[in-house]
């Protein structure tokens, strides 16, 4: 209990390397057919800097991800959504419209959906790389990602664009110096897509406070701290968990909704 | 201090490099060539907020097209996220003066450089790095966040104009903490350390934003002059890496003392102090708040067994010191200059620190090169 009560919602770098371990095993096993993440260690750092973090230096990679219809989400205007589009938004520090608003805007995705469907017919398949870094600075998870056409070819801007889902292209252009950039990548020296973290500490706090008791102890939190992470940062870039995964960490029930709605508002 | 600033903040905040700015050849359409603009780049500024100056000189002998600027020094692109003196001390290991750098009005290398659209991109990466520094003081950028639109312009203008006093006067708003009151009081007052680090806030103010360029200039190079120059980044490792200021009574952290939290595996001599603080660190935090025990761990400090820990550090005590058997520290360079180790870090930090709030470190290391490990 007092571990949970003063917890800031940050992870160590070690802890950080704990929990890539849990999703890259909850991974594999419940998605089989997918590519599965895999730990990166120390990539390309000059061996002259033998840095004495080598065990934990790394990051989390999945390669190679055919990206998944944004429709899906759209079809949806379950309360599971909606709480996972405020956490979103709060990822996003955008301030989300009334609930009412909510609905309404769940009503009227559909049009749009349908000609996002229309558009998907056209398009060749894209795949993404998801990176995984932790950031010694904020001392959370950060996701970085890139995608790229069957022949090898980076997808442009736009063509990113038009692959996320529909919640975040809105903030994107709303707050569009906030919310994603292209950063250089720490580990590759190369220009990446990245989410921005500043409000990432303050978010988990609030889905582990969420949850239910059996989720509060340290090690638990420690544990499956990348994988809730990931439900909440992969739905803005159109990576989707699994139920299966997410039940077995901190579930999203009604209540969390409420709670995440408050805290919203404040 | 606050409005007025030290004498050093004001020679740091007054420095500039002399720049010697070529058009690229392959962008020259008139004979003879244009010649190179010769312009001051303030050390705390960005080259893309210099095209203005630059445009003129240029413009009457430009190919057709779209402007996207960029620059180059001997070939290697230079990342216009990094503060302009920060660049000049990093690729110029012995000054150049001027310094020559290429401007290129097209053909920008997407691939290796971050996109920049121009003085908004740099003021977001600034107020970016601005959130960042303030998350690891203070535990988060509300602060920053929270900014009018008033004084945040003001806060960007003072950048661009270059006006200390009233960067000063916005940016303590901001309550970024000054290093060295706090670490002061800390020292010489016991009882109220022990207060202050049961808020939350307050245990928090020991961490400093640190941004370390580290590069080789080889081991058998004796004069600085003689290093070859950069062909890639890859060749520079960057760390990004808050530094955790120890609490040691009586005892003042260096310059010296931060640069080991950061390169650890270049002070092979101290290993047995090394294990001591682990170890002081270890007792003296067990007590405490869970958050301590997050920040040990951040030094791979785990709760495992004091032997376990100890049997660890003389593990990568031992591969250090295979690895690096003849490497040193050549040199450590900061807004130009080459502070003596001693000198307290709390000093360094105050009248160093970048606007953003980051104190930039260059260091040169003398490894020799292994082929074999290289490739």
């Amino acid at each position: 209990m007092d571990i949970c009560s003063s917890w800031d919602g940050t992870l160590s770098s070690s802890d950080f390397r704990v929990a890539a371990t849990t999703l890259s095993k909850k991974w594999k096993v419940i998605n089989p057919v997918f590519p599965p993440w895999t730990w990166v260690p120390c990539p390309r750092r000059p061996f002259w800097v033998a840095s004495s973090d080598s065990e934990v230096d790394g990051y989390l990679s999945l390669e190679n991800f055919y990206q998944l219809s944004s429709n899906e989400v759209g079809h949806r205007c379950s309360i599971e959504t909606q709480a996972l589009n405020n956490l979103v938004d709060v990822l996003c520090s955008y301030k989300s419209s009334p609930a009412k608003e909510e609905l309404v805007n769940c009503g009227k995705e559909e049009p749009v959906d349908n000609a996002t469907l229309v558009q998907s017919d056209d398009q060749e398949m894209h795949f993404y790389d998801f990176h995984i870094v932790y950031s010694n600075s904020y001392r959370v998870p950060v996701l970085y990602f890139r995608g790229y056409q069957s022949d090898g070819q980076l997808l442009a801007l736009d063509e990113i664009e038009r692959d996320l889902p529909l919640n975040s292209l809105k903030i994107l252009r709303e707050s569009k110096w906030t919310f994603m950039t292209q950063e250089e990548h720490p580990y590759l020296n190369r220009p990446w897509y990245t989410l921005h973290p500043c409000g990432t500490s303050e978010w988990m706090k609030l889905l582990f406070l969420g949850g239910d008791s059996q989720t509060k102890d340290g090690p638990t939190i420690q544990q499956q701290y990348l994988v809730s992470w990931l439900s909440v940062v992969g739905q803005a870039v159109g990576l989707r968990i699994p139920l299966e995964m997410i039940n077995n960490s901190c579930p999203l029930y009604p209540v969390n909704s409420v709670t995440l709605s408050n805290e919203v508002n404040d | 201090m606050v409005g007025l600033g030290t004498e050093a903040q004001k020679y740091v905040w007054e420095g500039a490099i002399p720049l010697q700015i070529h058009l690229h050849e392959s962008e020259i359409t008139t004979l003879p060539s244009p010649p190179p603009a010769l312009i001051l780049g303030p050390r705390m500024g960005y080259l893309p907020l210099l095209v203005p100056q630059i445009k003129p000189y240029f413009s009457d002998t430009l190919p057709p097209g779209v402007d996207t600027v960029w620059f180059d020094y001997k070939g290697i692109p230079l990342k216009w996220y990094i503060p302009i003196g920060v660049l000049f001390d990093l690729l110029c290991v012995e000054p150049e003066r001027p310094w020559n750098l290429t401007v290129h009005f097209r053909g920008y290398p997407a691939d290796l450089l971050s996109p920049c659209e121009g003085e908004d991109s740099v003021k977001w990466s600034f107020i970016n790095s601005l959130k960042e520094a303030a998350y690891i003081i203070n535990g988060n950028s509300k602060n920053v966040m929270n900014m009018s639109q008033v004084d945040q312009l003001e806060l960007w203008r003072s950048i661009l104009n270059r006006e200390m006093e009233v960067f000063l006067r916005i940016s303590s708003k901001l309550k970024l903490g000054t290093v060295g009151e706090d670490y002061t009081k800390k020292v010489t007052s016991p009882r109220q350390t022990n207060s202050e680090t049961d808020t939350a806030g307050s245990s928090r103010t020991g961490r400093i934003p640190v941004r370390l360029y580290v590069r080789n200039v080889g081991e058998d190079i004796d004069d600085l002059e003689d290093v070859p120059p950069i062909d890639s980044w890859d060749r520079i490792c960057y760390i990004n890496k808050p530094v955790e200021i120890h609490k040691e009574e009586g005892k003042i952290f260096t310059l010296h003392d931060a640069v080991k939290v950061l390169l650890p595996e270049f002070f092979p001599d101290e290993e047995p102090s090394i294990d001591e603080e682990i170890s002081r660190i270890e007792l003296e935090d067990e007590p405490e708040a869970p958050e301590s025990n997050l920040c040990n761990q951040d030094l791979n400090i785990s709760t495992a067994k004091k032997a376990e820990v100890g049997a660890s550090a003389d593990e990568h005590q031992l591969e250090s010191s295979h690895v690096s058997g003849k490497s040193e520290i050549r040199l450590v360079r900061i807004q130009g200059i080459e502070p003596k180790l001693d000198i307290p870090f709390s000093w360094v930090v105050t009248n160093l620190m970048n606007p953003e709030h980051f104190l930039h470190i260059c260091v040169c290391v003398g490894v020799s090169q292994d082929p074999s490990k290289t490739r």
